[in-house]
């Protein structure tokens, strides 16, 4: 493999990353949100939350990736590959986050939130300064575990035409005629990357049992 | 002619491309639970060779995007004289890849068994496979449905991977009838109704199971 191959898969390393990162970054809030809606059980809203956090746990990244880069442009949405891929895996990885923060908020002991209420605590308050703080230690392992689970999902946007750290290897392969190296490579990169997320989960596991309420 | 009578009309399409999305996920899902119920065991085997082995292959499945691997048997292969079809090539991978999963869950549980149990079966004459398959692999299964369930969904949705690899699965078969017809909405629409189907029948599926391990005092791992 050639210099040139090697930049055309950092730049595909790049691709990868920075999609990943703008869906984490959008789907961790926007997970936060739909589950406040869920476990208040604001009515009507709740039940879609459920509805999408379903159907977004079944529906595979190809399919919900080529549904909205050929469907949204039908209902006069112009979406380019990129954004339509940043939008699928932020609607992906937004569902799973929903249930992570979910469950975060059902661990939490009843007991410190009567003794917040009892010193005169309003529910907001209570939650700002006690709750949000201790869930989101908790959440936080899950919530990189699901980064890992997004970054190994990604390649997906490949078949609406990006050109991520996965589909750079057959670009490269049809220069060189040789796919085994750069598929290696690229590898290699995945594992980089992911092994820096599990190490950094299993560190947050062990701050998150210390703190445990 | 509407678009949902043209999908109507395109129904054979849909429905086979659906039965391979089936089939692979059948076969791969048995392979994978089958392999990996076997693996349980020499994953805490005691020489160190058999363990590392078997540990470096769990964990670098576990860190590799599906489509990498795939991508390593169908195109890497060929490199060694090994030349796989696409459907064999992704069958092979969904079940070696997901293998790993399955190992890694069941092992995980096993630790979480108290070990005088196996001592006490081991008293009573129960040794080897017949030990895992007459006393830990039940209640594995029963203590770690819901997180198997998981896996099971995500052996379905990374079926939909290998048509990027040109098998023609039920999102290949949904994405040629949008290009074939210019009809965006309706196929998409269908393909996710049917995964959507699955993965409920699964999440039921583990339902029963779990409450089988609760009837019987497991299922809180």
């Amino acid at each position: 493999m050639t210099a040139g191959g090697f930049q055309m898969l950092l730049d595909g390393a790049w691709t990868t990353i920075w999609i990943s990162l703008i869906a984490i970054v959008c789907g961790v809030p926007i997970g936060f949100g739909l589950s406040l809606i869920r476990v208040s059980r604001v009515p009507v809203l709740s039940q879609i939350v459920v509805l999408y956090v379903s159907l977004g746990r079944a529906t595979p990244l190809v399919t919900l990736a080529l549904f909205l880069f050929v469907t949204l442009p039908v209902f006069g949405i112009n979406i380019d590959k990129y954004t339509a891929g940043v939008v699928a895996l932020t609607l992906n990885t937004a569902s799973f986050n929903t249930e992570v923060w979910r469950s975060a908020y059902l661990a939490f002991p009843q007991s410190q939130i009567e003794a917040a209420r009892a010193t005169g605590m309003t529910r907001a308050l209570y939650f700002r300064r006690i709750m949000f703080p201790q869930m989101w230690f908790a959440a936080l392992p899950s919530l990189v575990n699901e980064m890992t689970l997004l970054i190994k999902a990604s390649p997906a946007i490949a078949v609406i035409g990006v050109v991520d750290l996965t589909r750079v290897t057959n670009r490269i392969a049809a220069q060189t005629y040789e796919p085994l190296p750069p598929i290696l490579i690229a590898g290699v990169m995945y594992i980089l990357f992911i092994g820096v997320l599990v190490r950094l989960q299993r560190h947050l596991e062990k701050r998150a049992e210390r703190y445990a309420p | 002619m509407t678009d949902w009578e043209i999908v109507l009309k395109e129904w054979p399409r849909l429905a086979s491309g659906f039965g391979t999305t089936l089939l692979l996920f059948g076969i791969s899902a048995v392979g994978a639970f089958l392999l990996g119920a076997l693996m349980v065991g020499p994953l805490r085997s005691r020489s160190k060779i058999v363990r590392i082995a078997l540990r470096s292959y769990v964990d670098g499945m576990r860190m590799l995007p599906f489509l990498i691997f795939v991508y390593l048997l169908f195109y890497g292969l060929p490199t060694f004289g090994v030349k796989l079809d696409a459907w064999t090539a992704g069958l092979l991978g969904l079940t070696v890849y997901h293998c790993a999963y399955v190992a890694e869950i069941l092992r995980g549980a096993w630790d979480q068994l108290p070990v005088g149990q196996t001592e006490s079966a081991q008293a009573h004459g129960y040794h080897g496979l017949r030990l895992i398959r007459r006393i830990v692999l039940p209640q594995l299964i029963l203590n770690t449905a819901p997180v198997l369930g998981n896996q099971l969904i995500y052996i379905l949705k990374d079926t939909s991977f290998l048509m990027i690899i040109t098998v023609q699965d039920l999102t290949y078969a949904a994405s040629s009838i949008q290009s074939m017809y210019f009809v965006p909405l309706e196929p998409f629409l269908i393909a996710m109704a049917l995964y959507w189907a699955i993965s409920l029948l699964i999440e039921g599926f583990v339902r029963v199971v779990h409450g089988t391990a609760k009837e019987r005092g497991l299922g809180h791992a």
